[in-house]
């Protein structure tokens, strides 16, 4: 249990207004570890995901990512962290005005030295790593929504990020090109030891894919379970979790 | 079709106290108030239990479950109890199946309050509004001191297409609008002027009028329409796709990105488009002299030119310029408080071009005030 911590989240709170999705939670994603954010639509697995990546500011509780609090630090420290995570979003979010290249050596001009060609060439293979090898000048409203999703993945992975997160990354994609996608989270977090937290409520991925979860139940509004997707279907510690991960039989 | 059964296919009919309703034939598409206001009768008021009675069912349809959906939420309310143990099994899951909440919305915070509640939210409103407004101009202006010491991450592609779409592209409409406006300058004037004889003077009015201030309006209002309209929208749908949120998480400025290198455009195009609206103007009025009042065409042109003086086209240049900057944040500024969907896009489209209007007719008051007390 001697794993380094990459993201500390403590006594955190999320909502919006006096409307309260979460309370006081806390967790810990290990460095290295594909971490899973499951529950029910609607409990707010996608703003505890703005809350991590600084869109949406918490009610209350500190992120602490890479030693950074991410919450009250330094505006320069918090850049740096940003600088080194990659988003997924679950539209893909591409710039529709750039081509598929330009929207991936976006971050690289503004945060490397890479040189003009290098980018060029650097943005040709990020796109080849997510099978999208010659799409480099098309313009996103050109390529599938499955597409889109894979070059949103390729710009998440610009500027070689510590922690990339995505949204729902299965969302919208037909069977293979889910399990593809997952191959490719593996892949990436088997190579490069990027931390990967993802939200998802694919049962498939979920098993695949996870090391860590946590468990967000609307109703009660805590973290309801933790722990190794797998071992928690093995040991349910309560009936929602187990109804959560066999697709809804009764106990 | 059964002939036998003249009558519905739902029937009630009462016995000490139990309301049997029997279900025969098809049950289609079936009208269901009638029969709910009959168990909501405040005579049925000693009913103690209500059987449904389904022996000659044949087909159904949502309708059925409708109503032994609101028959059983009726009878809960009043206490009374429900058989549907007869009813074929999968309805009676279905009608479960609407009963089952997992969870009840707990926020709609849209309930109307008091008095006091509306001032008080209204107040916030007004601050937030301002103060987002305020950061927004001050941001502007942080993105400008960033532009002119060569530290703007704007694209230069984009400043390009955002001058594209508001020079060369506006060209035609912004044409024919002031030559029509010229024209109707002329014809308004001519009538008045012909009646002391004075018809010349048609080219003077027509040149103040369109140089001061008529064209640079004309070209304000189309351009807030076709402009900052689109910008708004863009930007807004940038908002629903989620661009923004990954422009943010990058860390990149959406001012110098988005905001930049379109206002930049319209401030430069604006004063250009203005001289255009009011040389077309003029050609306008001119048309309307020449041709149907038929004043000497050389005659025209010298008072026209007469009446062309320094301080009034610059005065007008300078509405164009002041009306660009406004029609470019107010299309900026909606685009990125646009909300999350397609709806608000609309909203925000609308409100750009309100606000535009309105701020450009009070930038001409304060103008034109300012303009009186200097004595231009
Ligand atoms: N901007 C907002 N303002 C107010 N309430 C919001 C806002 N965004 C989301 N909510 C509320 O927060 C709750 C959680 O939303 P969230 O998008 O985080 O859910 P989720 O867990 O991602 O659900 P799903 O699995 O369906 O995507 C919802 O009930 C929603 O009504
Ligand atoms: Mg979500």
């Amino acid at each position: 249990m001697s794993k380094t911590v990459a993201i500390n989240v403590k006594g955190l709170s999320v909502g919006y207004g006096d409307y309260v999705l979460l309370h006081d939670a806390d967790y810990q994603v290990n460095k290295g570890d594909i971490f899973i954010i499951m529950g029910g639509s609607g409990c707010g697995k996608s703003s505890m995901l703005r809350v991590l990546t600084g869109l949406l500011p918490p009610l209350k509780g500190e992120v602490v990512i890479n030693d950074v609090d991410m919450i009250n630090g330094k505006p320069r420290d918090v850049q740096k962290i940003r600088e080194k995570s990659g988003i997924l979003y679950q539209s893909g979010a591409l710039f529709s005005s750039m081509t598929l290249a330009e929207n991936i050596m976006l971050p690289m001009q503004q945060y490397s030295d890479y040189s003009p060609a290098t980018m060029r060439e650097l943005a040709g293979l990020k796109l080849a790593l997510v099978g999208l090898k010659g799409f480099d000048d098309f313009y996103p409203s050109e390529i599938s929504g499955g597409m889109k999703k894979r070059a949103g993945l390729a710009r998440a992975l610009a500027l070689d990020p510590d922690i990339v997160y995505f949204d729902e990354p299965s969302a919208g994609l037909d069977p293979i090109s889910s399990h593809n996608l997952d191959e490719l989270i593996i892949e990436l977090n088997r190579s490069l030891g990027t931390t990967i937290v993802v939200v998802t409520h694919e049962l498939a991925s979920i098993f695949a894919i996870g090391n860590n979860s946590i468990f967000l139940d609307a109703a009660s509004k805590t973290i309801l379970a933790r722990g190794d997707p797998k071992e928690l279907l093995k040991n349910p510690p309560n009936k929602t979790v187990y109804e959560f991960l066999t697709r809804g039989e009764k106990k | 079709m059964h002939t036998s059964q003249t009558n519905n296919p739902v029937e009630f009919f009462s016995k000490n106290g139990v309301i049997y309703i029997t279900l025969s034939g098809d049950v289609l598409t079936y009208n269901v108030e009638k029969d709910l206001q009959k168990i909501n009768e405040p005579a049925q008021a000693e009913v103690l239990k209500i059987v449904f009675m389904p022996d000659g069912l044949k087909a159904w349809d949502s309708s059925l479950i409708l109503l032994v959906y609101e028959v059983v939420r009726i009878a809960k309310n009043k206490g009374i109890e429900v058989d549907l143990s007869k009813l074929p099994q999968n309805l009676q899951d279905l009608v479960n199946m609407a009963f089952e909440v997992d969870r009840k919305p707990e926020h709609k915070s849209s309930s109307i309050g008091g008095l006091l509640e509306i001032i008080g939210s209204v107040t916030i409103g007004l601050y937030r509004a301002v103060s987002g407004f305020l950061n927004f101009l001050g941001a502007i202006t942080l993105g400008l001191g960033r532009f002119l010491s060569f530290r703007s991450i704007m694209r230069g592609t984009d400043f390009c297409a955002a001058l594209e779409d508001c020079g060369p592209k506006a060209l035609a409409i912004v044409s024919l609008i002031s030559f029509l406006v010229g024209l109707i300058l002329a014809f308004v004037g001519a009538v008045q002027l012909q009646t002391f004889g004075a018809q010349i003077y048609v080219a003077s009015l027509v040149t103040v009028g369109m140089c001061r201030i008529m064209g640079a309006i004309m070209v304000g209002i189309i351009m807030a329409g076709r402009t900052g309209s689109a910008y708004a929208a863009t930007i807004g749908t940038m908002q629903v796709n989620e661009e923004l949120d990954a422009l943010q998480t990058m860390g990149l400025s959406q001012i110098d990105f988005l905001v930049m290198p379109r206002l930049l455009a319209l401030i430069l195009a604006m004063p250009i488009l203005t001289m255009l609206a009011d040389f077309m103007g003029m050609v306008g009025g001119a048309f309307v002299g020449v041709f149907l009042m038929g004043l000497p065409y050389q005659e025209y042109w010298k008072y026209a030119f007469n009446a062309f003086t320094l301080n009034n086209f610059l005065v007008g240049i300078f509405h164009g310029f002041c009306f660009g900057i406004i029609i470019a944040l107010c299309g900026c500024y909606s685009g990125l408080n646009c909300g999350r969907d397609a709806d608000s896009v609309g909203v925000a489209t609308t409100r750009s071009v309100v606000y535009a209007i309105v701020w450009m007719i009070v930038v001409t008051g304060i103008i034109t005030v300012i303009c009186q007390e200097v004595g231009i």
